[in-house]
């Protein structure tokens, strides 16, 4: 069953972090994650945290230029939750094998692997982040999440002029990286 | 200084800021200078790096966002047993009164529905065992039946008093004790015909409702005690597999069935009945049931609803420890002696039957 085009251009819209995507994806789909993880030992708080990291997972896909949806968004969603509560309940020593498997799945095995993966290295990376400190860590993001240019930075952390700011960022950046590689590395 | 410049170089080369000439410049200097290379690499992967964790950070941004947005708009239900317990109050007390209405709606409906159903099917019996006993309406039309063939024969049913319930019985003493089934004497009183059809009546001696069983004592003049019983009844229990048969009354003319022993316990693991597969009917309840040497092995009880052929027996042993406690409690049993030699061994089951018939009867209850 391929995706129709609705769901494509949901995916694509998702793709762009387009707030309407993914406000219908969310408001379609949140619902049955609910009542799955609530129906099998989770609170509403697991269906959230579970809920939007299966659409990260999604976002995740729906990125890669070679993505194509073989199946509809609630199957994959809901796969994709799924796995992950039963990954949870696992490790929290809850499981019970009450667990309902009448639904539809696809294997989301894979998919799920390399949104680990990113999982980690979004992890590294903001804790090296967060344990730069200011000003290191609000001008890096400045300059390389908000895209600001360096004319504007020194000018909204007053510094006198760009390339005194340009200086600073520079050592930011290398602790940042020192930082990120170090535990990057080991991961791997 | 110079490492300053030259991140900014290649940050401007990642990002394509970069003009031709540039460019060409920059990628000899690549080509040549293997550290610079390695820089441009590791550099390219951190932003690349930096990049997705500025897309996720975003995405959950967003997310919480619109689970929020959702939220306030009433798309999204927080419900719930663990974190919502004020607003499963607040919205029962909303909706006591629908509640209540669409409660009581329900209780009515389901009344209606189920008094139709029982209205419209009177004879299904939903329970999981049946017991073999008859109802009375099939008694009823057989008694029709029976009146037209001989009509010069007088009951000996009291003329005021209703059928309730048949069965069959077998004789445990040749002197004309029977023991039948105790949910086949539903009534006060009871006949038993023979097979040849001939009535005589019969007063209840004892009933034990938690064995199911009921001993009869035939009180006509015109009953002729037999000489000896053919058949012995066994107290050991019997083997898984066992060939039996059986004779009952399942209509008005006696009726012959076999089958074989099913397991060592009854319906619901009860121990102290017998599983055969055996075919029977409503009227084989009480009817004996014997094994290939003709000893009585059990007394037939109920079976399975919802499976051909799975019906239950009452051990044989229970006769023995029936009989036993009443005689400590009631000097008229005192007479009653158990059967304890067969003389149907090695005999072709059609002689068996023949012998066999004269001791196993028609049971009817009535109430008067």
């Amino acid at each position: 069953m391929k995706a129709d085009t609705n769901e494509q251009a949901l995916l694509k819209g998702l793709a762009l972090n387009d707030s309407r995507a993914i406000e219908t994806i969310y408001k379609d789909n949140f619902a049955m994650v609910q009542a799955f993880i609530m129906q099998n030992n989770g609170s509403y708080d697991d269906a959230r945290d579970v809920f939007q990291e299966a659409m990260i997972a999604l976002y995740e896909k729906a990125q890669t230029e070679s993505f194509v949806l073989t199946c509809q968004i609630k199957t994959y969603v809901y796969s994709i939750c799924r796995r992950l509560w039963l990954k949870r309940l696992q490790q929290l020593g809850r499981y019970s094998n009450k667990v309902d498997s009448l639904d539809e799945t696809v294997p989301v095995e894979e998919d799920l692997e390399i949104h680990e993966k990113r999982n980690a290295e979004f992890a590294i990376m903001d804790r090296a982040m967060n344990s730069l400190g200011e000003p290191c860590k609000s001008l890096l993001e400045g300059y390389y999440l908000k895209k600001m240019g360096m004319q504007a930075l020194a000018a909204e952390f007053g510094y006198t002029n760009a390339d005194n700011a340009k200086n600073q960022k520079y050592k930011c950046l290398m602790r940042l990286k020192k930082l990120f590689f170090s535990q990057y590395n080991i991961g791997d | 200084m110079d490492d300053i410049l030259l991140l900014e170089a290649i940050e401007r080369y990642l990002g394509g800021d970069m003009d031709a000439a540039e460019r060409d410049y920059f990628e000899t200097l690549r080509k040549n200078t293997p550290e610079i290379d390695q820089m441009v690499v590791e550099h390219s992967m951190f932003l690349h790096q930096m990049d997705s964790y500025s897309a996720h950070r975003n995405l959950k941004t967003s997310l919480q966002d619109t689970h929020t947005k959702l939220l306030d708009r009433g798309d999204l239900y927080e419900g719930g047993e663990l974190t919502t317990r004020g607003r499963v109050i607040q919205l029962w007390n909303k909706y006591k009164r629908v509640t209540a209405i669409a409660a009581s709606v329900g209780g009515v409906i389901a009344l209606v529905i189920s008094g139709l159903a029982i209205y419209f099917s009177p004879v299904v019996n939903s329970s999981q065992i049946e017991q073999l006993s008859k109802a009375i309406e099939v008694i009823k039309k057989n008694q029709q039946y029976q009146g037209t063939l001989i009509n010069e024969v007088k009951s000996k049913i009291p003329e005021n008093a209703k059928l309730i319930s048949g069965g069959s019985g077998f004789l445990i003493d040749a002197k004309g004790f029977i023991i039948t089934n105790a949910h086949v004497l539903k009534g006060s009183g009871a006949v038993v015909v023979n097979s040849k059809g001939q009535e005589f009546n019969a007063t209840i001696a004892n009933i034990d409702i938690q064995r199911d069983l009921a001993i009869l004592r035939i009180n006509d003049e015109e009953f002729e005690p037999l000489k000896s019983l053919p058949y012995s009844i066994r107290k050991a229990n019997s083997d898984l597999g066992e060939q039996v048969f059986t004779l009952g009354y399942p209509r008005n003319d006696i009726v012959y069935g076999e089958g074989y022993l099913s397991a060592r316990t009854g319906y619901n693991s009860d121990s102290s009945s017998y599983q055969v597969q055996i075919s029977a009917n409503p009227g084989n309840s009480g009817g004996p049931l014997f094994n290939n040497n003709g000893d009585v092995i059990g007394i037939l009880s109920t079976r399975q609803a919802q499976a051909e052929g799975v019906t239950f027996a009452v051990k044989s042993k229970n006769i023995f420890l029936m009989v036993d406690e009443l005689r400590k409690t009631d000097t008229s049993f005192d007479k009653l002696k158990l059967p304890s030699r067969s003389s149907l061994k090695g005999v072709e089951r059609k002689e068996q039957i023949a012998r066999l018939e004269d001791c196993v009867f028609y049971v009817k209850a009535f109430r008067k």
